[in-house]
C-alpha cells in the first residue's frame, strides 16, 4: 500500500520531528492539536491543522474517536502516533486496523502484549531472555528455600500490585517470613489478592535498553544500545550510546536478547527493549519492551546514521526491513540532554508559561529536536520537555565537550529550565568517567541541593 | 513571570468564592482570562490567552465590533466531527436563519465515528447566520451558527 498522507496525533518536539521526516519523504501531513497547541510551531509546519478537542489530553489527544474521525475526514493514509499519549494504547491501533487506515507501529496484539507486564515476563523467559530472578511464595519453609536461592536483600511483592505499591525490601533473613506475611495481609486487603512472590533487590543497576526495527514478519535487526542511567523517579534526563565502560561480549548478549525477545512475536516497525543491568553480579535482566518511537532516538541516528522515523514509515508501508544487519554501523558517540521547563531547585516543580526567548545551539556533531523558539507557549497541560539537544563526537570526551558549550550556548527565558542542571552533570567526575548508575542523580542531588540564584544564574 | 497549574487552579478557587463572573490577569508576556460557567461565552472555564502578536483568539471572527459581540452569541462545535443540519438526509433542517432557539434548542449534529452528537444552542435568540456547511467537517471550536440576541430574545 501506498502512503501519501500522514496524519501526526501528536504534540511538541516529535510531531515537529515527524512531520519533518514526511516532508523530506514527499509525504503530505494532517496534525490533529488540541486548543492549547493551535499556534503552536508543529501547527505552522503541518499542511493541515485540525483541532480536536480542548487542552485537556483527555479530551483531545488521547480522544481515539476523534483522531480517527479527523483521519478519515482529512483522507489520510495512516497515523503517526507519536510517544506518550495514545502510542503505546492498543485502543488506536485496533482503530487504524478497523478502519483501513496504517497505524505507524506494531499491531494492537503486539501492543497488548508487552503491555502486560506478566506476559511480556514470560515471553522473556521463553525466549531465554532472563528476568529479575523472582517465585511465587507458597509457605514458609518455601519462601526460606526460595531467599537462600535468590540472595538478599530481597523485595517481596504483591502479584496484584503495581508501580511500587505493596512492596518491601527484606534485608535480613529473619526479617522475612514476619514481611512476608505483612505483605500478604496487605495485598489481601488492598487488592482483594493476597498472593505474594520474591524478587531479587537490584542495589545497583544501569539502565541499558537495545534500540531493535522489526518488519512484523520474523525479520528484526538492532541499531545498538542507549544508557539512560542518568534518571530521577524514572524520568530520564541524559541518554547515551554507545553505553560507557561495557564489556564488547556483555554489550552483544545484550543485542542479541533483544533480538530474540522481538523476533519471537514478529514485531513490526520500531521499538526498545530495556534491561536494568546488574552492577553487583554482572548480569542483565529483561525489563520490559517499549512498542514506540523513544524520545532518546536520536542518539542512535547519530551515530548510525539511519533516520528512524523514516524506517518506522517505511515499514509500516510495506516497505519491509531495508537493512540488513550488517548495514548497521555505529561509529563514535552521542549524548542527549534533555531540556525540561522545570525547576530543579523546587524539586522539579514543572514551570509552564511563555517563552520570551530561544536561542539553541547549532554546529558540528550538534542536533537540537524542539519545538519552542521564541514566543511559543508552555501550556501547563503537558509533558515540560522543550526540546533535547544532541551531540556526536568520534570519542566520548569530545562529545561531552561538545554537549558542554552547546548547553553553554543555549537560552531559554520566560521559563525555568534545567539547564543549569545539565551544566553541573557534565562538569561530573563520576559522569565524565561514564557508567553510573541509577541512584547518581538522585544522590547528587542530595549532597548538593541547587538554590535558586544558581538556577536563574 | 511564570504560572504554575497550582497558581492557575488558585486563582479559580479564588473565583469561586467571590461574586465575580469573570477574572482578567495580565501578567507580563501573559493574560489569563477564567470564567465561571454559565457566564457569557460557552468556553471552558479556564483559557490562557497568549498576548503575544505571533497568538490568535480561536477564531477571528468573534472580534467582530464590541456592538455586535453585546447583541450575538456564536454557537461552536463541541468536538470534530461531519457536521450535519438535519436529523437525517432529505428531512428538514433542525434550524433556519430566523428561527427562535432557546438554551436546549438542538440545531445540528455532529457525527463521530458513526456516533451522532447533537449540538445545542445553549443560548437564546434567533438564528442571524449559519456559518458552517451541512456535510462538512467541523474542528472543536469553530463556529457553526451565529445567533442574534436582540430579536426576540
Amino acid at each position: 500500500m501506498s502512503l501519501r498522507r500522514v496524519l501526526v496525533a501528536n504534540r511538541g518536539e516529535i510531531a515537529v520531528r515527524i512531520i519533518r521526516a514526511c516532508r523530506r519523504l514527499g509525504l503530505e501531513t494532517v496534525l490533529t492539536v488540541s486548543e492549547a497547541d493551535r499556534d503552536s510551531m508543529p501547527a505552522r509546519l503541518a499542511d493541515r491543522t485540525l483541532c480536536i478537542g480542548p487542552a485537556r489530553a483527555s479530551d483531545s489527544y488521547l480522544n481515539v474517536g476523534a483522531i480517527l474521525q479527523a483521519a478519515l475526514a482529512a483522507r489520510a493514509d495512516a497515523i503517526h502516533p507519536g510517544y506518550g499519549f495514545l502510542s503505546e494504547r492498543p485502543a488506536l491501533a485496533q482503530g487504524c486496523e478497523e478502519h483501513g487506515l496504517i497505524f505507524i507501529g506494531p499491531t494492537a496484539a503486539q501492543i497488548e502484549a508487552v503491555g502486560d507486564k506478566l506476559r511480556a515476563r514470560a515471553q522473556a523467559q521463553a525466549t531465554q531472555v532472563p528476568v529479575i530472578p523472582g517465585a511465587a511464595v507458597e509457605g514458609g519453609a518455601q519462601a526460606l528455600a526460595v531467599a537462600r536461592r535468590l540472595g538478599l536483600p530481597l523485595l517481596v511483592k504483591a502479584v496484584g500490585g503495581g508501580g511500587g505499591r505493596g512492596m518491601k525490601r527484606i534485608e535480613r533473613l529473619q526479617e522475612l517470613m514476619p514481611l512476608v506475611e505483612l505483605a500478604a495481609s496487605e495485598a489481601g486487603a488492598a487488592f482483594g489478592d493476597a498472593r505474594v512472590y520474591l524478587e531479587r533487590f537490584v542495589r545497583r543497576a544501569r539502565h541499558i535498553e537495545v534500540q531493535v526495527l522489526g518488519d512484523g514478519e520474523g525479520d528484526v535487526i538492532h541499531l545498538g544500545e542507549r544508557d539512560c542511567s542518568v534518571q530521577r523517579r524514572y524520568q530520564k534526563l541524559i541518554e547515551e550510546t554507545p553505553a560507557p565502560g561495557l564489556p564488547d561480549s556483555f554489550r552483544h548478549r545484550l543485542h542479541e536478547a533483544a533480538v530474540r525477545f522481538a523476533q519471537a512475536m514478529a514485531y513490526r516497525g520500531a521499538g526498545t527493549v530495556e534491561f536494568l543491568v546488574d552492577l553487583e553480579r554482572d548480569e542483565f535482566y529483561f525489563l520490559e519492551m517499549n512498542a514506540r518511537i523513544q524520545v532518546e532516538h536520536p542518539v542512535t541516528e547519530a551515530v548510525t546514521g539511519i533516520d528512524l522515523v523514516a524506517e518506522q514509515i517505511a515499514i509500516a508501508s510495506g516497505a519491509g526491513l531495508r537493512l540488513r544487519q550488517a548495514d548497521v554501523e555505529c561509529r563514535g558517540c552521542a549524548i542527549e540532554c534533555r531540556v525540561n521547563a522545570e525547576n530543579p531547585a523546587r524539586d522539579f516543580e514543572p514551570s509552564p508559561g511563555w517563552v520570551s526567548a530561544a536561542r539553541w545551539p547549532r554546529g558540528d556533531g550538534i542536533r537540537v529536536d524542539t519545538h519552542i523558539e521564541a514566543g511559543a507557549q508552555v501550556p501547563p497541560f503537558y509533558d515540560s520537555l522543550l526540546g533535547k539537544i544532541i551531540a556526536r563526537a568520534d570519542e566520548r570526551d569530545a562529545a561531552l565537550e561538545r554537549m558542554w558549550r552547546a548547553i553553554a550556548a543555549t537560552r531559554i527565558e520566560g521559563v525555568i529550565s534545567n539547564l543549569p542542571l545539565h551544566s553541573m552533570l557534565l562538569a561530573n567526575r563520576e559522569f565524565q568517567q561514564g557508567g553510573v548508575d541509577t541512584g547518581f542523580l538522585t544522590r547528587l542531588l542530595e549532597g548538593a541541593p541547587m538554590s535558586v540564584e544558581a538556577q536563574l544564574g | 513571570m511564570t504560572l504554575t497549574a497550582k497558581d492557575v487552579a488558585e486563582i479559580t478557587r479564588l473565583l469561586e468564592e467571590s461574586d465575580f463572573d469573570e477574572l482578567t490577569l495580565e501578567l507580563d508576556g501573559l493574560k489569563l482570562a477564567v470564567r465561571r460557567k454559565g457566564a457569557a461565552a460557552p468556553v471552558a472555564l479556564e483559557s490562557l490567552v497568549p498576548a503575544t502578536p505571533a497568538a490568535q483568539p480561536p477564531s477571528a471572527k468573534e472580534s467582530a465590533s464590541l456592538d455586535e459581540a453585546s447583541v450575538s452569541q456564536t454557537i461552536t462545535a463541541p468536538l470534530l466531527g461531519t457536521f450535519y443540519r438535519a436529523p437525517k438526509p432529505g428531512a428538514p433542517p433542525f434550524v433556519e436563519v430566523g428561527s427562535p432557539v432557546e438554551e436546549e434548542t438542538i440545531v445540528g449534529i455532529i457525527e463521530v465515528m458513526k456516533l451522532m452528537n447533537t449540538v445545542r444552542a445553549a443560548t437564546r435568540g434567533r438564528v442571524a447566520a449559519i456559518l458552517a456547511q451541512d456535510g462538512a467537517l467541523v474542528e472543536y471550536g469553530e463556529a457553526l451558527m451565529r445567533v442574534s440576541k436582540a430579536a426576540g430574545a
